[in-house]
């Protein structure tokens, strides 16, 4: 049963992340609005997988990123980016300092569903 | 003498008689020799017409069982097709799940709240997110003034978005009829002006135009519009209005009756001085 936590400031996207991702067989969806919630939710939770946006308030998506990558309980927990800033730097800045997969905002929910199964063995 | 002659004609007799006998024992023989021979060719016959009959039989079991073959093949051809059909028809109804989630998720979201600012910052989440726009306007019309007035943008200052009269310009004309604007080039416009947008959508309520969204540029990953962006462009143009229209309402009623609880409170508070 993978446990996926949703990092996003906008609940309308919360919302629709959450919802496909309660589509993979067994899953449960944890929230969190930003960087700082996220890392309470690791704390409290185990996490199998994260999905967290970048441009987000308080702490952003490329700081979780380095903070779970360089802590012990969580370095090995896959983290997908999903984000509006589409250009390949982005991409490149954020699948080096650890992220494993980057998807540019709008989403499709297919392939999101497609590359967390990928992930996660589903 | 006589009885020698006799004995001798009896003798020639049975001599006679026993080499006739021995002919005819030996056309028996050959009659008999013939007879085994016609035997065994009709024995011969009759089994060789016992493996024509078999082999008859097998070549029918081989052409019914080819033909069953044939028809399994035809039948395993059908189903293929039937699975890829299947299979195509899955994927259709997981796309139009997914896109019933988005307008759901962007339905239920506009709704969820009777702040006017909370709904132009749902409405601006809808377009950034669910659409891929990247600058962006929200603009109500001023029914004093008669002009459209930018309330909300994206990715550009408030201050570059002119005020719009009803019925000018693309957003003005937006506005007056009621129907959505797409322009032909939107992929060479990802630096469009504030004054000519890619895409207007009207915010109706029935008939009733309140205001118009106006999308100047799309994010660089956003190369075409699909039909679920349509549907939502469909879905902004009648839930945004409403969304807009009550909170703004609401929000007016809310501060009347803040007014109204203030004077009252004054009023009763009058004759205790």
């Amino acid at each position: 049963m993978p446990n996926i936590l949703v990092v996003e400031d906008s609940p309308t996207m919360r919302q629709l992340i959450s919802f496909a991702m309660k589509r993979i067989a067994n899953s449960k969806v944890v929230e969190a609005t930003d960087g700082v919630d996220a890392l309470k939710k690791l704390s409290s939770e185990k996490i199998d997988l994260i999905l967290a946006d970048i441009n987000m308030p308080v702490m952003d998506g490329l700081k979780l990123v380095s903070l779970v990558r360089g802590n012990s309980a969580y370095k090995s927990i896959p983290i997908i980016i999903i984000t509006t800033e589409g250009a390949e730097e982005d991409k490149k800045k954020a699948i080096a300092i650890g992220a494993n997969a980057y998807l540019p905002k709008p989403i499709q929910t297919q392939e999101l569903i497609k590359l967390v199964n990928s992930i996660i063995g589903g | 003498m006589e009885r020698e002659i006799n004995i001798t004609k009896k003798a020639d007799e049975f001599l006679q008689i026993f080499k006739k006998g021995e002919e005819f024992t030996q056309e028996l023989l050959k009659e008999n020799e013939k007879l085994r021979f016609r035997l065994a060719q009709l024995e011969d016959a009759i089994e060789r017409s016992g493996d024509e009959a078999k082999i008859k039989l097998y070549e029918d079991r081989i052409k019914t069982t080819e033909e069953e073959l044939n028809s399994l093949k035809e039948r395993y051809r059908q189903v293929e097709e039937e699975n890829k059909d299947f299979a195509v028809k899955y994927i259709e109804v997981e796309e139009e799940n997914n896109n019933l989630a988005n307008l759901y998720v962007a339905s239920y979201q506009l709704h969820s709240t009777l702040d006017f600012n909370e709904v132009l910052r749902i409405v601006l989440e809808i377009v950034i997110n669910l659409i891929g726009a990247e600058k962006f306007a929200v603009l109500l019309i001023e029914e004093k003034t008669n002009e459209l007035v930018p309330v909300a943008t994206e990715g550009m200052s408030i201050a570059n978005v002119p005020k719009v009269k009803f019925g000018e310009g693309i957003i003005g004309t937006v506005a007056k009829e009621g129907e959505s604007y797409f322009s032909e080039h939107i992929h060479n416009r990802s630096n469009g002006s504030e004054e000519e947008p890619i895409v207007g959508i009207p915010l109706k309520i029935k008939e009733h135009v309140i205001g118009v969204i106006a999308i100047y540029s799309l994010l660089a990953q956003k190369e075409k519009f699909s039909n679920i962006d349509y549907e939502l462009f469909n879905l902004l143009a009648g839930h945004a209005a409403t969304a807009i229209f009550s909170s703004r309402l609401y929000t007016q009623s809310e501060r009347k009756l803040t007014t109204i609880q203030s004077f009252l409170d004054l009023l009763k508070e009058k004759p205790r001085r």
